[in-house]
């Protein structure tokens, strides 16, 4: 059926790629690019261990064809901390226990991430109302909370990518 | 097992390509096409992307009605100023289809188009008297309501050749409230329960006009045109009567969110609190 030339900054970097029209985003990550920080879970977008931010926005890539980021700035897990050094939201959910297993952390962490770079001051419920289908079965969500509420306000870190809306 | 994939620059070449190619699938958004590809449902040869056809966009018009465009994010949508001072419960309504990525992906026009009889938007834009615009190759354009576009379970008016441009939504008469309410009684992103749409407009004690409409209870979103007419006209002690009507409006399934005799009982629930919520 022919491949696709697609052309995405990923995690600050150009990359050009040809997929398959099918092929996911979360494949392409974790296949072709060999970035396993993004997790496979349910594979129904339910569940939220793959999330990314295409331009800023956080997605599903278990649902997202990747043709459809042609074009669009591609930020994973690995793109978070710089140099190595973790962001004060990573810093938080080890320090708040904002994880146990560590299969979700994550997703949890890129969708925090753009919730901190949309709404620097959220509250307890802007945080619940973002982070809701990012499940976590582990921590009962204090600890994540806590960890996103004691990150609000905390210089964000220089980043790839546009804020989400 | 992949598919010729279509990516289209303009409306014009996407009704081309929907013309010569009947049995292509839509995909805007993707994610209820992933979906049903992933269960086998489907199987497509041939699919025309949106992305990059110019279909998305918000405005009001005029004459005080809201335009969406078909591939307007359904995220978009809910954090729109222009749909918000057309309506919040409209906005509301969109902020609460599934989880943020969903409503980050998904568009206000593939949800129409899937026909899902769960989705939340169809019963409100159906209260708010919203149509649907479709075009074909050729400029011919045509316009329904969103009850007559939504025929049956996962299907449409649209034939083939056909594309679903955009959603319009008249300006709201003055002094009309709206609000959509889902019953949840298990987790936040599940699927509703039963879902009630309404919209009211009072003149002194009496109910001047209501648009009543549901979802999860049917093949489609249902218009409960026999509570709406019940409501019109009366007085606020009519509400509970009304409402009893809705039972026999519906044809809810029996599954996992409950049967279909008890989705009856909570769609009579719901629709009361619903509309009291409006005349309070």
């Amino acid at each position: 059926m022919g491949r696709h030339r697609i052309r995405i900054e990923l995690n600050g970097t150009t990359r050009e790629l040809a997929v398959e029209a099918d092929r996911l985003l979360l494949d392409v990550l974790r296949g072709e690019l060999g970035l396993t920080g993004t997790k496979e879970g349910c594979r129904i977008g339910i569940c939220g261990v793959c999330t990314v931010l295409v331009d800023g926005r956080p997605m599903s890539s278990c649902l997202y064809p990747a043709v459809l980021a042609d074009g669009a700035a591609v930020r994973t897990i690995e793109g978070i901390a710089r140099d190595g050094e973790l962001t004060p939201l990573q810093r938080a959910f080890i320090e708040q226990g904002g994880f146990q297993c560590g299969i979700c952390t994550p997703g949890q962490i890129v969708s925090a991430t753009a919730l901190l770079e949309a709404h620097p001051r959220p509250t307890d419920d802007d945080i619940r109302q973002w982070m809701l289908g990012n499940l976590c079965r582990c921590t009962g969500y204090f600890g994540i909370v806590r960890a996103i509420r004691s990150s609000r306000g905390a210089p964000p870190p220089s980043t790839p990518g546009q804020a989400a809306q | 097992m992949s598919f010729e994939l279509f990516r289209p620059r303009s409306l014009d070449d996407a009704l081309a390509l929907l013309a010569r190619h009947q049995d292509a699938h839509v995909m805007a958004g993707a994610t209820a096409l992933v979906l049903l590809m992933r269960q086998g449902l489907v199987r497509p040869d041939r699919v025309v992307s949106l992305r990059d056809a110019g279909l998305g966009g918000i405005r009001r018009e005029p004459d005080g009605s809201l335009w969406m465009g078909a591939t307007t994010t359904i995220r978009d949508a809910e954090t729109s100023d222009a749909v918000r001072s057309h309506s919040a419960a409209l906005a509301a309504t969109f902020g609460d289809v599934a989880t943020l990525r969903v409503r980050c992906q998904a568009t206000v026009g593939g949800n129409l188009a899937h026909a899902d009889p769960a989705q939340d938007p169809p019963p409100m834009l159906i209260a708010l008297g919203a149509e649907v615009e479709i075009a074909r190759a050729g400029g011919a354009r045509r316009s329904m309501a969103v009850e007559a576009f939504l025929v049956d379970q996962f299907t449409t008016a649209l034939d083939p050749g056909e594309l679903l441009v955009g959603v319009r939504v008249p300006a709201v008469p003055p002094g009309t409230r709206a609000t959509y309410v889902k019953f949840l009684p298990k987790t936040a992103d599940d699927y509703a329960t039963v879902s009630v749409a309404a919209a009211v407009r009072m003149d002194g004690e009496r109910i001047a006009d209501a648009r009543i409409a549901l979802g999860s209870v049917g093949a489609t979103a249902v218009r409960a045109r026999r509570t709406e007419d019940a409501l019109r006209g009366a007085t606020v002690r009519a509400i509970g009567d009304a409402a009893a009507l809705v039972r026999d409006e519906i044809a809810p399934i029996d599954d996992l969110r409950g049967t279909s005799a008890y989705k009856r009982e909570m769609a009579r629930v719901w629709t009361e609190r619903a509309v009291r919520s409006l005349v309070a």
